[in-house]
């Protein structure tokens, strides 16, 4: 059975929404009901079917629509997708990578043939169908990067590796929580995480490059993070603060339902074969507060979560002008009954 | 707990002897499908299952990297060494099947370079066989400076003449001939990496040379996977798993927590990537270091050891394990 594409927007109308089959695989990222941070990394294997997690590189029903909300975002500012000199390899490692996945997991909707470096690669849900010779830029629109993640769901860093450290010297971000590609790029794994509050005094940092230094290909691993959004909005980029930073003053008790969203990220990260860099896909996924309290372990934890969250975190996240009327909100679907452990729903 | 790679299991399909002293062999994998594709300089840790004993050796892959049907390794033959070399020459036979692991790669070219200068001593060779082989094939700029003891022990200088021609440089220490590190190093564009991978005593004229020449150590890249050195048989305490093991004389301490069950994680074997670390709780000796990783300081600090090379002499030692 194929997907079910929906027809939806991010800007302007904001039509996004979720069917009840993707509000169910939506993944949450509370497995109690409290936060902090920790390096909750781990491996990315395949998971249950029906769930996010159960292809590799998950495909879903807001994949056309996510494309196209990509396409106007580049088209309006070109350096969202940037990519040194050194890392066309790792491009064509990562177009590789994506083509080879999605062919797999979805061969209805998507197909790869391959014969030596000639390559056929169909996209059906969006009307492509291009014959190229692999590691020969003169032979695809785009750089092997962009080509690929024009076709992608989520954002993409991609990291070289040297001299024990990370450094962010490619990318395509245009679904990001408030972070710049533009700013970023060329910056080592401490410098572009410079600005998270609490975690380098705990040491994580250190502990987390640690880790990813040492993915080794054919096992990657996988983390959520979260945030929250006011109105589906994809680009919640600094680029872009002055269209959307302003939603968060139009929250009123009446609007939470709709207007408010949980925003959880799926990041992965693989080792790259040719070029050894790492790439982390950050998968963005959105729900509303009324799709989320349809399941009311959801509603009960997150109720929690959010009224409990420190403030640092909810001033480094951008919550605390409307977090008390959206937990006041929350509270009504709170009946204080103990939550089972895990995260999926009851 | 993970200990090292996800493993590839393959079938030896040549063993070839490259001269005297160094033998190659070739793997596919049993299932037929393809090897994954690797970058030049990674290695892989071959599996050695000699009776009860196994062994776990790290080689650098010298196909090119572009070649996902085959790998194939070099391995010399060290006669006073612990014997895994000796195993692959005298026992390891075409049509064997074997275990190793997907490729790691602690020796990663720096894409950033504008030129590659790279400088081998021996079977040092190996992993600049895959890594010119790349380069060549994206039209990178290299040059390589080769030293062997003589021309018939030589591996490969000829496969690299007729490859690169004047790309590479031979020098045959019975005939005297010397890298001139001096002026090489002190005459490269702006831009240029350098790598050496050789005997530990090259590798710290390189690196010494090119400190005094001003080079900036990002720009300076090495390999030394040091095998694990025989010693005297000592005892250990794992404290973690309330073990009592032995070390013997042939064995390392990583090898002897082994096959007492316990699984450190690993990735080189050679003390190099770090992952096999352990804590000391306590000690009443001394340290026997040779390892790579550990700071001078750590060293000193009789607090870290590193199971995979350095040993231990003394009346006891109790890990954190």
């Amino acid at each position: 059975m194929g997907i079910n594409f929906r027809k939806e927007t991010f800007r302007d109308d904001f039509s996004f929404k979720n069917s009840p089959e993707q509000v169910r695989r939506f993944p949450f990222p509370f497995n109690e009901d409290a936060y902090m941070y920790a390096v909750n990394i781990e491996p990315h294997v395949p998971g249950p079917r029906n769930s996010v997690f159960e292809h590799l590189i998950d495909v879903d029903e807001h994949y056309i629509s996510e494309m196209e909300d990509r396409a106007l975002v580049l088209a309006e500012d070109p350096l969202r997708c940037q990519s040194l000199p050194h890392m066309t390899l790792a491009g064509w490692d990562l177009l590789e990578l994506l083509m080879v996945e999605k062919a797999k997991s979805y061969p209805e909707h998507f197909s790869l043939t391959r014969d030596g470096d000639r390559w056929r690669w169909i996209n059906r849900p969006l009307g492509i169908d291009d014959t190229f010779t692999f590691g020969d830029v003169s032979t695809l629109p785009y750089g092997p990067m962009e080509y690929i993640t024009r076709q992608s769901q989520g954002d993409f860093a991609i990291l070289d590796q040297r001299d024990g450290n990370l450094w962010m010297d490619a990318g395509m971000v245009t679904t990001q929580a408030d972070w710049s590609l533009d700013f970023d790029i060329g910056m080592n794994f401490f410098e572009w995480h410079a600005p998270v509050p609490l975690a380098h005094e705990k040491g994580i940092f250190t502990r987390a490059l640690k880790f990813l230094t040492n993915i080794q290909q054919g096992q990657p691993a996988r983390r959520l993070n979260w945030t929250m959004t006011i109105n589906p909005r994809l680009d919640t980029s600094p680029e872009n603060f002055h269209k959307w930073g302003t939603d968060r003053l139009t929250v009123t008790p009446e609007n939470v339902g709709n207007k408010v969203h949980l925003r959880v990220e799926l990041q992965s990260f693989w080792r790259l074969p040719r070029s050894n860099a790492l790439v982390f896909p950050i998968r963005c996924y959105l729900i509303k507060m009324d799709e989320l309290v349809a399941q009311p372990k959801w509603a009960r934890r997150f109720h929690r979560v959010l009224r409990d969250l420190p403030v640092e975190l909810a001033d480094y996240k951008g919550l605390t002008r409307y977090r008390p009327t959206v937990v006041e909100w929350l509270s009504k679907y709170d009946d204080g009954a103990p939550t089972s452990p895990g995260f999926g729903p009851d | 707990m993970s200990a090292g790679t996800t493993k590839l299991n393959v079938t030896v399909t040549d063993v070839v002897a490259v001269n005297e002293l160094v033998k190659r062999f070739h793997f596919e994998r049993t299932d037929g499908e393809s090897l994954p594709t690797f970058s030049g300089g990674a290695h892989v840790v071959v599996e050695m299952r000699d009776g009860d004993r196994t062994r776990l050796n790290p080689y650098s892959l010298m196909s090119s990297p572009l070649n996902t049907r085959d790998y194939t390794i070099s391995v010399r033959r060290d006669d006073s060494g612990r014997g895994g070399s000796l195993f692959m020459h005298n026992r390891v036979k075409r049509g064997m099947e074997m275990v190793i692991s997907y490729p790691v790669n602690l020796f990663s070219l720096d894409l950033r370079a504008r030129k590659h200068l790279m400088i081998a001593g021996g079977i040092g060779i190996t992993p600049f066989l895959a890594q010119t082989a790349q380069l060549a094939a994206s039209g990178s700029n290299f040059e390589l400076h080769y030293t062997c003891r003589s021309e018939a022990l030589g591996s490969y200088t000829d496969m690299l003449r007729d490859r690169y021609g004047n790309r590479v440089n031979l020098y045959y220490d019975d005939r005297n001939e010397r890298i001139p590190l001096d002026r090489l190093l002190a005459t490269q564009p702006l831009g240029t990496h350098l790598y050496v991978c050789g005997p530990a005593g090259m590798i710290k004229w390189v690196r010494d040379t090119a400190a005094q020449h001003g080079w900036p150590d990002e720009t300076v890249h090495y390999e030394h996977f040091a095998a694990p050195q025989p010693g005297k048989p000592f005892d250990v305490t794992l404290a973690v798993s309330k073990k009592d093991i032995h070390v013997g004389e042939q064995q390392s301490l990583l090898e002897a927590m082994e096959a007492a069950g316990i699984d450190p994680p690993y990735l080189c074997r050679g003390g190099v990537c770090g992952q096999c670390e352990t804590n000391v709780v306590s000690y009443d000796g001394t340290f026997k270091h040779n390892d790579h990783w550990l700071s001078a300081e750590e060293h000193c600090s009789g607090k870290k050891i590193m199971p995979c090379v350095s040993r231990f002499e003394g009346r006891s030692l109790v890990l954190e394990r």
